[in-house]
């Protein structure tokens, strides 16, 4: 298959993995029909060593994406420059495809808690995060993509849909956007919704890269069930399904596999990312 | 009702806090247990982060002792940073301060062992010299000669055995750790950090040289409380694990 680039990222349409420093070797004997990889950005933020090396090895053979996990978009403060610097001299040199980061937060007073917390939707936190995406795209100098939540609970004082929050950063700031349909799943699944009417409501043509990705179930106080998004197992048939119905609707786009937690064998995450592989080429056919 | 950043974390962080008021399921009644989510992933995330950071005090305490202090460390020194690979660096200082583990006085020195081997080991990369350059310079210019060492080099000295320690709790028929203070040089001739038992005196004479001494000031230094320090083996150390980057002979 002949791969062109999305117009929003610059990312093969394609299949990808998150990558783990215990599949080099095999990512670069037998990769599959995986063409691109995605770091997360603060792993890479040493000075130098193996995980450098690996980086630079690997961008010679495939597109790279730069996942960002700490700059806490969603944040009250301001964003820690330091950081911002970091993160633009990682892009300088390793020059990705994409960059793209959460509608999230993780940091405050200066402490940084190692999760993606959750945010209420209203003009005051819209105001926020767009003037935080700004900031961004004109420190590391290119367009970013902001990646949809897995939601767990609801803030009463939300005046926004998540859909519709995102279209309006999007067009308020020029940034893409990431989606994550495991996200929406868990997400539907918790707040019982529909994830079909999320996707019907979410600005596909800004759309620049797809995630995929496992969850744990748990329950609520009531006996409901509670998804938890783990990247610890393989993609479940019903997300398969929505990136059918996703795709159907959007045309091409890179997908991404996504496992962080109990990382399989590479021929497990392999065949995941041969059926997202699959999965495009039919709808090419 | 608003809920602020400041009240999220409280009662992230203090799971015998109530859930924020204004956080709710899609029903509207309040989130109870799902607020937990939060709870768990950063109570388990910053865990893993630690047992994979100090893989030997995991061993030397237990898995279940070091989730406790994990847990304990995490409350009293939340990451200042998103850069995990750093979490930890705190730990040596918690670990000496809690006095159950007074007979245990060695840990301290194995955490920062296990946060010495970790920098080196993002350390940035740099050129040796040839493996003939100290052959190269006059026997008299050898001795007022700068030493430059590499990034990746890390030094830690002692009062416990914390080599034959390290090497007890990581490598398969390592003797027994016998008493006796040690000192530890790390070089990392590729991308493995290697750590080495210093010869007595070693860890002062090549502090000296990172304080820019040349190598005959740091030698006539250590020989002042070392007089049996061995000058050759510890220069054979820092050449073998690529440790020297330059040298620079005073005029």
């Amino acid at each position: 298959m002949q791969d062109s680039n999305h117009t929003n990222s610059g990312l093969p349409l394609a299949a990808g993995v998150g990558y783990k420093p215990q599949h080099f070797t095999q990512l670069l004997d037998a990769p599959g029909n995986v063409r691109w990889l995605e770091i997360h950005a603060e792993n890479y933020m040493g000075d130098g060593g193996r995980p450098h090396a690996q980086l630079r090895r690997l961008s010679e053979q495939f597109a790279m994406s730069v996942h960002g996990v700490g700059l806490s978009i969603g944040g009250e403060a301001p964003l820690d420059t330091d950081h911002l610097a970091r993160l633009k001299h990682l892009i300088d040199w390793l020059n990705p495809a994409s960059f793209s980061e959460h509608l999230a937060w993780s940091t405050h007073d200066s402490h940084f808690y190692n999760d993606l917390l959750a945010l209420p939707y209203t003009n005051t936190t819209l105001a926020r995060i767009c003037d935080h995406i700004d900031q961004v795209q004109t420190v590391i100098g290119r367009q970013m993509l902001l990646e949809n939540p897995s939601n767990y609970l609801a803030f009463d004082e939300s005046t926004w849909a998540e859909p519709e929050f995102l279209t309006e950063i999007s067009q308020r700031t020029g940034c893409g956007l990431l989606l994550d349909i495991n996200n929406v799943f868990v997400s539907a699944t918790n707040l019982d919704f529909s994830p079909q009417g999320y996707i019907d409501a979410f600005a596909l043509d800004k759309v620049g890269e797809i995630h995929l990705g496992g969850h744990d179930v748990d329950e609520d106080d009531h006996g409901d069930t509670l998804l938890i998004d783990s990247h610890g197992s393989e993609v479940v048939d019903p997300v398969w399904d929505l990136l059918d119905y996703t795709l159907e609707r959007s045309g091409p786009l890179p997908i991404l596999i996504e496992w962080d937690n109990d990382v399989p064998d590479w021929p497990l995450l392999a065949a995941e990312a041969e059926r997202a592989a699959s999965t495009l080429q039919m709808r090419a056919v | 009702m608003s809920v602020g950043e400041k009240h999220f974390i409280q009662a992230m962080m203090d799971p015998s806090l109530p859930v924020p008021e204004g956080l709710s399921d899609s029903q509207f009644r309040p989130a109870g247990r799902r607020f937990n989510v939060y709870r768990n992933n950063v109570a388990t995330s910053l865990t893993a982060a630690m047992h994979t950071a100090f893989p030997v005090i995991t061993k030397l305490l237990g898995k279940e002792n070091m989730d406790g202090l994990s847990g304990m460390y995490l409350r009293a020194h939340p990451p200042t940073s998103p850069i995990m690979m750093f979490y930890g660096a705190d730990f040596p200082v918690f670990l000496a301060e809690i006095k159950q583990l007074d007979h245990l006085g060695y840990l301290a020195d194995i955490a920062r062992l296990e946060l010495a081997l970790r920098t080196s080991y993002h350390a940035a990369d740099a050129q040796p010299i040839p493996a003939d350059a100290l052959a190269q310079i006059a026997p008299d210019d050898l001795m007022k000669t700068q030493i430059t060492l590499s990034p990746s080099v890390q030094l830690i000295a002692s009062a416990w055995p914390i080599y034959d320690i390290w090497r007890f709790n990581t490598q398969d028929d390592a003797p027994k750790p016998n008493a006796g203070a040690q000192d530890i040089l790390i070089t990392r001739p590729e991308f493995d950090p290697i750590p080495q038992l210093l010869p007595a005196g070693g860890a002062d004479w090549i502090m000296g040289l990172m304080q820019g001494a040349t190598i005959a000031e740091a030698h006539d230094k250590t020989l002042e409380t070392m007089p049996e320090f061995d000058l050759g083996a510890t220069l054979t150390l820092l050449l073998q694990g690529g440790a020297i980057t330059h040298l620079t002979t005073k005029g």
